[in-house]
């Protein structure tokens, strides 16, 4: 592969996305909900990250945020990248368009030459292992295969840091597990950046170096895990059950503990 | 190694299609009975004599005399379907600038949203008298009532379209640097094209019909068109001949639509997802 010759090695100690005191406030001043309070974290170069919370956190919100799809009400945002590639819980694949369609008009949309596109475009689906599939349309594919075209499709931007909004939500767990897999590969031969946005605690102990626990209404921080389990990792073993019981409990408390 | 043994069987079975004559065969059968019972029950009723024969003719007359007469119906044939071509034309080029026009502007749909719908609903006929006070006996004339049955169907396919592009695709859209123009070309053009057709092939339908309807009022002596031909048999008592053309305009309707539409339209409905994979 030569994704990862693209990318120069990373030195800065700056930070590849930051975070700084943004709150995010919805409707008018008669009435108005508190989706983000005065969040701050920083992610570092190609360090994967995951935002954790239960539904109404404001994780999604947050996303949208440093994707640049929605602006805080206060506070700052830097991205160290000219754009980010960013995933949603469905495929959103371009239904008109083959699998091989789908990534190619990414790279096109990207500026990339008519010529490095077709090579680029094979090496992105096997990449994702679906070389084979390239000519198949979105609706012939499972739900699986639809978020591995989706992956390919955001990779082809190039962008340094990838935002993911609970991609692997609505599939069975065991494809969820296989691609939690490829993701992890994906994610080492290529040195981006990931925030990864899921309410599943064992996901993200699975796949994050840090889970950062979001607190509902308002949505802030509430604590910040790190993980130090050696990867590969598996979803089933002790050291993430372990763990993901601590966030679980951590997690209750948060809940109950507001009122 | 990565890919789920299902996902092969399913896109496999995909994949395979039936030799061609095994697959029109069944889409055929169906429609030569139907004719065939429709003369069967022409017959039965001619039999019984409810009519006299003149006023119902066997189908056997009918369609003898329609062979007969192929030379001088395929004259009208020619006016008729150049008026349909040339006002099917410009019902696409001007219901196409409207509707893109109501479509991306807000005032503009404020404005004639709601009136596009109107005009789809006002019957053809009722333009007849206007496009002869405007234009006289004239071409234009039909052309006039052809182009405001057509127009409005048309423009409303590419408003539909345009506001039904499921959101999450524009999302996807933006996040890959499609804005302006480039979001209407790669989202929202191909994700509005099965709408647009759908508005096409209803205002081709709608074409056909004002154009019988402009025929039979605004007749331009030397440039008989089928409709004109149809009310010259009648004026003149020949009631065979009103059947004859009456066959005609059906024909040339249902022929026109299955040729332009049918085809394209279940092509991209197969191809956008949007039929179930067992039907397709």
């Amino acid at each position: 592969m030569t994704a990862s010759t693209e990318l120069e090695p990373r030195v800065q100690p700056m930070a590849a996305v930051s975070i700084a005191d943004v709150s995010k406030v919805f409707g008018n001043s008669r009435a108005s909900v508190a989706a983000l309070d005065h969040i701050s974290l920083d992610v570092a170069p190609g360090e994967f990250v995951c935002l954790l919370g239960a539904s109404g956190c404001g994780k999604s919100t947050l996303l949208n945020i440093i994707a640049g799809l929605d602006q805080p009400t206060s506070g700052r945002i830097s991205v160290r990248a000219n754009h980010t590639g960013l995933m949603f819980q469905e495929a959103a694949l371009f239904p008109w368009l083959t699998a091989r369609g789908n990534v190619e008009l990414a790279l096109k949309l990207a500026g990339v030459s008519r010529d490095a596109r077709r090579a680029r475009t094979d090496q992105l689906l096997e990449m994702v292992h679906l070389g084979e599939f390239a000519k198949n349309r979105p609706h012939e594919l499972s739900g699986g295969m639809r978020q591995r075209v989706a992956l390919a499709r955001a990779l082809a931007q190039d962008a340094e840091v990838l935002l993911m909004d609970e991609p692997f939500g609505a599939l069975d767990a065991m494809t969820r597990d296989r691609l939690h897999d490829e993701l992890e590969t994906v994610w080492r031969n290529t040195h981006k950046t990931v925030v990864f946005v899921t309410h599943n605690v064992r996901e993200a102990v699975r796949l994050g170096d840090r889970v950062v626990l979001l607190a509902s209404r308002p949505g802030r921080v509430a604590e910040i895990f790190p993980v130090d389990i050696p990867r590969p990792r598996r979803i089933d073993s002790a050291e993430v059950a372990t763990l993901a019981a601590t966030i679980t409990d951590r997690l209750r408390l948060e809940a109950s503990g507001g009122r | 190694m990565a890919v789920d043994v299902d996902d092969r069987v399913m896109v496999g079975a995909l994949q395979s299609k039936p030799n061609r004559a095994a697959k029109v065969w069944p889409a055929v059968w169906p429609k030569l009975l139907a004719c065939g019972i429709f003369i069967g029950v022409w017959q039965i009723i001619v039999w019984i004599g409810w009519k006299p024969e003149y006023v119902i003719p066997s189908p056997f007359t009918v369609f003898d005399a329609l062979f007969h007469d192929l030379g001088t119906m395929s004259g009208a044939v020619g006016v008729t379907l150049r008026r349909a071509a040339v006002g099917f034309g410009l019902a696409i080029v001007i219901g196409g600038v409207i509707g893109l026009a109501v479509a991306r502007v807000h005032v503009l749909r404020v404005a004639v949203g709601s009136m596009i719908t109107g005009l789809q609903t006002m019957p053809s006929v009722a333009w007849v008298p206007l496009a002869i006070v405007l234009f006289q006996l004239s071409e234009k004339a039909i052309l006039f009532v052809v182009v405001l049955g057509a127009a409005p169907s048309i423009a409303n396919g590419i408003i539909d379209g345009v506001d039904n592009v499921p959101p999450i695709l524009l999302r996807a859209g933006r996040v890959l640097g499609a804005r302006g123009f480039s979001a209407l070309r790669y989202v929202v053009v191909p994700a509005a094209l099965p709408a647009v057709i759908g508005g096409l092939k209803q205002g081709w339908a709608f074409a056909w019909r004002s154009l019988m309807a402009a025929e039979l009022i605004a007749a331009l002596p030397g440039h008989i068109g089928i409709a004109q031909k149809l009310n010259v048999a009648y004026q003149n008592a020949d009631y065979v001949g009103v059947y004859e053309a009456m066959i005609v305009i059906f024909v040339i309707g249902v022929v026109i639509d299955a040729a332009l539409f049918g085809n394209v339209e279940r092509a991209i409905r197969r191809r956008y997802g949007l039929v179930d994979a067992a039907d397709a």
